[in-house]
């Protein structure tokens, strides 16, 4: 089984504090520490364990720079056989559709059974799986929590709905899934295997590389532009208790014992 | 400017409360606008929400066939395609539905697309603009979109409140024939119900919720020491269900558990939206977390910023003495 | 046979002696050749295991086998049955050299020593058979009538072969049978034939066998005479080769395993010993049997299954997964199915994980050291320990609660995640900072003395103040002291014995440099992790002290002085860190800082010293949660109370947290509190205007 997995190397959410910067227009970017995004790292996890079970190889890709070349190679330490880097200065400014299209042009020149994405990044946007898999007339599904495998054509994967209940689905090869977290235990990446990875050579692939018209793609063609970052007014928010904690204590038992919370 | 559309979900023959949270959204677009429902679906209880749509929405397209049964998004998205005028905007709720359907049907229909969109500021000319968040909603971002060519704009559910209207009378157009036959690489199957484990906690009045600032498996049993002089229930985010340190039976969340409790003690809890959006009904809600800007201090009643797992011991500890 | 009823001729017996010499000459041939095939056969999985150099220092290694061996330093932890081993080691060495003296006549006619020390030798070995004999039958009585709680084998070990037990007690007490019939008789036969005799020592077995024997007709007792030498060579030959197959084995590997054994306390093996550059090894860790050192594979075969160890593993008293008694009886067990002495050796590259030992088993561990502390053959575990988990993290086969903190350590250099620019946030206090500088040292800001905070007393909010206190105290005593702030990362000491080992070097390459920049002379730390690594763990740099150690030195100079202790009623206990205590053996001087406050009480638990009972595991442990029954802190707070105290003093940062959470959980905050004791020291400490 051929499997391309999509990755994004993100701001680490649980390691830092997410502020605003001096000038009120951008994160403090100082001072922050990058990892996989978590989705990413569940998916990368399954399409390895498909493969350590059915035969195959992973190939992982980022659009990025050279910056983003460290979850390759981590990606390569758990178990990938191939990244590659997605790159040019063309790129720069992307929006959701137009990363969708880089991802398309390098699935073309590539023979992939299966593509897994992330169910989203710390964007929230949710959108490239989705974007790809209709780009190349492929099935999706998003939010995978279980993929099977039926036979060499088709899947059967359950989708996360409300409820907590799941859908099931049987869903063609090719096809993109965009994977939910909790799908499985990613193993650990430690330091010695990222290490032994350090000078493996990681291609990049430019306009020129994946034919691709780089003003399909780009700032220019992005049709979604982030002005800025900024902290809403407290609107209204929470009021804050504040004293010693015995008497923070007992006003909060006041106040849910006025609103009948304990019984 | 152009038409809007807005896909409205429905299940058991009635319609989602997204429905007039995306009417709210047509306006804040356009305040004269006049937006079309799009229901799909099949048989009398698919009837029965394009009625019920008629009081808010001047026009309602639907479109009934047998695929349709079962809102699969690929064949959705297929039919949406079949009928849809270029360059139109269509608003879905970013739900488990909207981000199957969302990304594939913008790129059909060569228009943009922008997700979990928390508020719409307007348009001006070309460019709609709109809020998002990001980094689990610590931060929130400016964000404008061209709708030259049309625009795919999934709401938060919950975001937008719905304004009270006047009935419209608005009148049911059957599109189905527009719509060829359907056929997709992905076929539904059937749905899995989660178990209800020992409590079900979306009949639960009062609620300790617990997050990720609980820390470690050995500490749930704070929350459910709490609970048990509180005469509540415990329940929690998706971290914790991840960990596997509480069933999925106790998750809160749009991927879980909605719940109508009249106290929730969030304890440890971020605040993300899809944790948020699990509470319904607007309790009263107390928020105790050591990050004083944690999320949940926007949308909590009170807020305590301590450490849980100094807090909460001793908040038991005075419980019970007062109970005595 | 020589079934006669004639009195034999002096001529006779020397004939029979003759030819009984060839009987005697082929069972010893046979034993010796089959024990050599024993032993070699149980050699091979060693050949096979890993090296390790064990063969330094040999005066320090003698004196090791001298104190622990010969003297049997460790067994009377356990009054009892440590006594009944004296008396059987004893017995048995005394005996060794009366078989060696039975091989020896066998072959040539010649039975026991001339002269007076002869003599005194033989009084020795009637009372040693004698003595052995009875250690016997109080060892079975012991077993089968009041079985001790650890023997006991739990059910998920599978089924206890008491049977085994007895029989080996049986097969002993055989042959200390055939030593005293054998005396008795020989002695019975020699008056009888009118040849000098000696006397058998008054009261013991032989003699009063003999006093039975002296009416037995001279015929009957010749044939009994030498049919208890051949069935005591059988016995003695079968025992011997029998010895190989069970716990029994120690009595041969006990000397080599102890002479061997591990000399340097508180470090960890290396990864490989003798590789230089880590980065060509193609493995780490042990994954299969055959990674184990050779050490370590005869620690499995030297392992008597008493148990000592198990007894006191804080694990296995919390009803976690772990038994270390078990760790080496299945690994011997696997060795033995595997690398039979009859039949084909069947290596193969099984993993022990998820075969002999579960994740959970191995990750229960705290390293605290009262395994090894009480074992009384020398056995290492934690280095086993360190290097199984090493395995794991080489696979990738760790708990996902664990992950994060080990990120978190990559990134950010401590397990919490905090950002480095916030190390010395502990010292933003405003109170504390008026009363007391804490400078931040570097290359070009330098000072005689480094305080090493290290990660928990950094971020955690709890433990900050035991910081504070520390700082407090140095300050006050005139310390030319600074910390290194935001270039300080963590110690690494539990990642290391996690198994993280090349995030450990990365970790300690970076400290070391900081610390060198800063051009300290002496490092002083109120964290035993943080001690223990400097100390053991680093190469090249300045000498560390613990806290305890320099505030017990200052009060000895006279350098600080107490205020009496206002609080009546309160009864302090010390808990000994493991850290502190078992692994660097400082246990006097936080006693004598106690003891110099003036007014204070204080009592000792039973479990103290190094026999002082983990309180759940610093480090990393702080971050996963194996199945237990009950916490280890639980235990220990209520040892505590047990012991009539209702302050529990500690000097860990990690002991703090543990007990201090335990309390809360016991629902004990009513009774007991815990306090450090830098924060102790700095409530009492007179303090010049």
């Amino acid at each position: 089984m051929e499997i391309l997995v999509c990755i994004k190397r993100v701001p680490d959410t649980s390691e830092n504090e997410i502020e605003l910067n001096r000038a009120g227009n951008d994160i403090e970017r100082e001072d922050l520490v990058y990892a996989v995004n978590e989705w990413d790292n569940y998916a990368l996890e399954e399409a390895i364990r498909i493969v350590e079970k059915n035969g195959g190889s992973v190939t992982v890709a980022t659009v990025g720079g050279e910056d983003d070349e460290e979850v390759l190679r981590r990606a390569l330490a758990m178990g990938a056989n191939r990244s590659v880097l997605i790159s040019d200065a063309a790129f720069a400014g992307s929006d959701g559709a137009g990363i969708a299209r880089l991802l398309q042009a390098f699935v073309e020149k590539n023979h992939f059974d299966l593509i897994l994405t992330g169910a989203q990044a710390e964007d929230g946007a949710a959108q490239v799986g989705g974007m790809l898999a209709a780009l190349l007339d492929y099935p999706f599904a998003a939010l995978v929590d279980s993929v099977e495998l039926l036979d060499g054509t088709k899947l059967k994967v359950s989708r996360e709905i409300e409820g907590g209940n799941k859908e099931l689905n049987e869903i063609d090869l090719p096809c993109v899934l965009s994977i939910e977290t909790g799908i499985n235990e990613p193993r650990y990446v430690g330091m010695r295997s990222i290490r032994l990875v350090t000078s493996v050579e990681i291609p990049t692939l430019g306009a020129a590389e994946l034919g691709i018209d780089p003003a399909s793609t780009g700032k220019a063609a992005a049709k979604v532009h982030r002005t800025d970052y900024f902290m809403p007014a407290a609107s209204k928010g929470a009021e804050i208790l504040n004293g010693g904690r015995k008497e923070v204590i007992d006003r909060l038992i006041e106040l849910v014992r006025a609103k009948g919370g304990l019984k | 400017m152009a038409r809007i559309f807005a896909y409205i979900a429905h299940k058991d023959g009635a319609a989602d409360d997204t429905a007039a949270e995306l009417l709210a959204a047509a306006k804040w677009i356009n305040a004269s606008s006049s937006p079309t429902a799009l229901v799909t679906g099949s048989g009398p209880q698919l009837d029965a929400v394009c009625k019920a749509l008629r009081d808010t929405y001047a026009e309602i397209w639907k479109v009934s066939k047998a695929e349709l049964a079962y809102p699969n998004a690929e064949l959705v998205r297929q039919a949406l395609v079949a009928i849809l005028p270029p360059g139109c905007i269509v608003l879905l709720p970013h739900s488990h539905f909207g981000v199957d359907l969302g990304p594939g049907l913008s790129i059909k229909l060569k228009a943009a697309c922008v997700s979990d969109v928390v508020a719409i500021e307007g348009a001006e000319g070309n460019r709609l603009k709109v809020i998002r968040q990001e980094f689990g909603g610590q931060i929130s971002t400016h964000v404008w979109c061209d709708i030259s060519s049309g625009a795919v704009i999934q709401i938060r559910p919950g975001a937008l409140k719905p304004t009270a209207m006047a009935p419209v009378g608005g009148t049911v157009v059957d599109q189905s024939s527009a719509v060829g036959a359907l056929k997709a690489g992905r076929r539904y199957l059937e749905t899995v119900v989660a178990e209800s484990g020992d409590v079900d906690i979306s009949k639960e009045p009062v609620l300790i919720s617990i997050g990720r600032g609980i820390q470690e498996q050995g500490n749930v049993h704070i929350a459910e020491e709490l609970a048990e002089a509180m005469g509540a229930a415990v329940s929690c985010s998706r971290p914790v269900v991840d960990a596997k340190w509480l069933p999925k039976s106790r998750q809160v969340g749009s991927s879980s558990h909605t719940v109508k409790p009249k106290v929730y003690l969030a304890c440890g809890i971020s605040g993300s939206f899809q944790h948020l959006a699990g509470i319904q009904g607007n309790p009263f809600m107390v928020a105790i977390n050591k990050n004083p800007k944690a999320p949940i201090f926007q949308v909590a009643d009170v807020g305590i910023v301590d450490d849980i797992l100094e807090f909460l011991p001793e908040l038991i500890a005075r419980i019970r003495a007062t109970v005595r | 046979m020589y079934m006669a009823g004639a009195i034999r001729s002096p001529v006779e017996v020397a004939e029979w002696l003759s030819v009984g010499k060839v009987l005697f000459l082929v069972i010893h041939l046979l034993g010796l050749t089959f024990l050599t095939y024993i032993l070699a056969r149980r050699v091979t999985p060693l050949l096979r295991g890993e090296r390790d150099p064990r063969f330094d220092r040999p005066w320090r290694r003698l004196a090791t086998v001298v104190q622990f061996w010969l003297a049997q330093w460790k067994h009377p932890r356990y009054r009892g049955a440590g006594l009944l081993h004296i008396f059987i080691f004893a017995g048995f060495m005394t005996l060794a050299v009366r078989s060696l003296a039975l091989v020896v006549s066998g072959l040539s006619g010649n039975a026991g020593f001339p002269g007076e020390a002869g003599h005194l030798y033989d009084l020795l070995t009637d009372w040693s058979a004698s003595v052995v004999l009875v250690c016997m039958i109080v060892a079975a009585v012991r077993r089968i009538v009041f079985q001790p709680a650890r023997y006991a084998v739990p059910a998920r070990y599978g089924k206890g072969h008491p049977g085994d037990a007895i029989f080996l007690l049986g097969l002993i007490a055989t042959l200390m049978l055939c030593d005293i019939a054998f005396a008795a008789s020989n002695a019975a036969v020699l008056l009888q034939q009118g040849k000098a005799v000696e006397p058998l020592a008054v009261g013991s077995l032989p003699w009063m066998l003999n006093r039975g024997l002296i009416a037995v007709p001279l015929p009957v007792l010749l044939n009994t005479r030498v049919a208890i030498c051949i069935f005591h060579e059988l016995t003695f030959y079968f025992l011997l080769c029998y010895r190989p197959f069970g716990i029994q084995f120690h009595v041969i590997t006990s000397l080599f395993n102890v002479y061997f054994a591990k000399l340097d306390r508180g470090s960890v093996k290396p990864v490989r010993w003798g590789a230089a550059n880590l980065d060509e090894l193609n493995s780490f860790g042990v994954k299969k049997f055959e990674d184990f050192t050779w050490k370590h594979m005869l620690d499995f075969y030297t392992c008597a299954d008493c148990g000592r160890c198990s007894d006191h593993c804080p694990a296995t008293a919390a009803g976690r997964p772990l038994s270390p008694r078990f760790i080496a009886i299945k690994a011997r067990d696997y060795s033995f199915q595997h690398y039979p002495v009859f039949g084909r050796a069947k290596a193969d590259d099984a993993r022990l994980i998820g075969g002999i030992y579960s994740e959970d088993e191995i990750w229960s561990c705290t390293t605290c050291g009262a395994c090894e502390e009480e074992c009384p053959l020398m056995i290492e575990y934690i280095d086993k320990m360190v290097d199984l988990r090493r395995g794991m993290i080489d696979e990738g086969n760790v708990p996902q609660s664990m992950q994060k903190p080990l990120k978190a350590l990559v990134s950010r250099g401590n397990p919490y995640g905090k950002m480095e620019k916030k190390k010395a946030d502990w010292t933003d206090n405003k109170e504390f900072r008026e009363g007391c500088k804490v400078r931040i040292l570097d290359a070009r800001h330098g000072a005689e003395t480094l305080y090493f905070v290290d990660s928990i007393t950094s971020y955690e909010d709890r433990i900050q103040a035991i910081g504070r206190a520390t700082a407090r105290i140095l300050d006050h005593s005139g310390e030319d002291f600074g910390i290194l702030g935001a270039a300080e990362k963590d110690s690494g000491h539990d990642v290391r014995r996690c198994g993280e080992e090349t995030l450990f070097q990365a970790l300690r390459g970076h400290n070391v440099e900081a610390i060198k920049a800063s051009g300290v002379k002496r490092i002083v730390t109120a964290d035993p992790h943080a001690y223990n690594a400097l100390k053991n763990d680093y190469k090249d740099v300045p000498p560390v002290e613990h806290m305890s150690q320099w505030m017990a030195r200052q009060v000895r100079a006279g350098n600080i002085k107490f205020n009496r202790l206002e609080n009546a009623g309160a009864v302090y206990t010390y808990h000994d860190p493991c850290y502190l205590g078992r692994h660097n053996q400082v246990y006097d001087a936080p006693r004598d800082v106690l003891d110099a406050i003036p007014a204070l009480k204080r009592v000792e638990m039973s479990r103290c010293r190094d026999r002082s009972f983990c309180c759940g595991g610093g480090g990393l442990m702080l971050f996963y949660e194996p199945r237990e029954d009950q916490r280890m802190g639980v235990l220990r707070v209520r040892m505590a109370a047990a012991a009539g105290a209702n302050v529990i003093v500690t000097a860990c940062p990690f002991c703090m947290v543990n007990i201090d959470d335990a309390i809360k959980v016991a629902g004990m905050e009513a009774t007991m509190t815990a306090i450090d004791l830098t924060e102790l020291v700095d409530q009492q400490i007179v303090r010049r205007i």
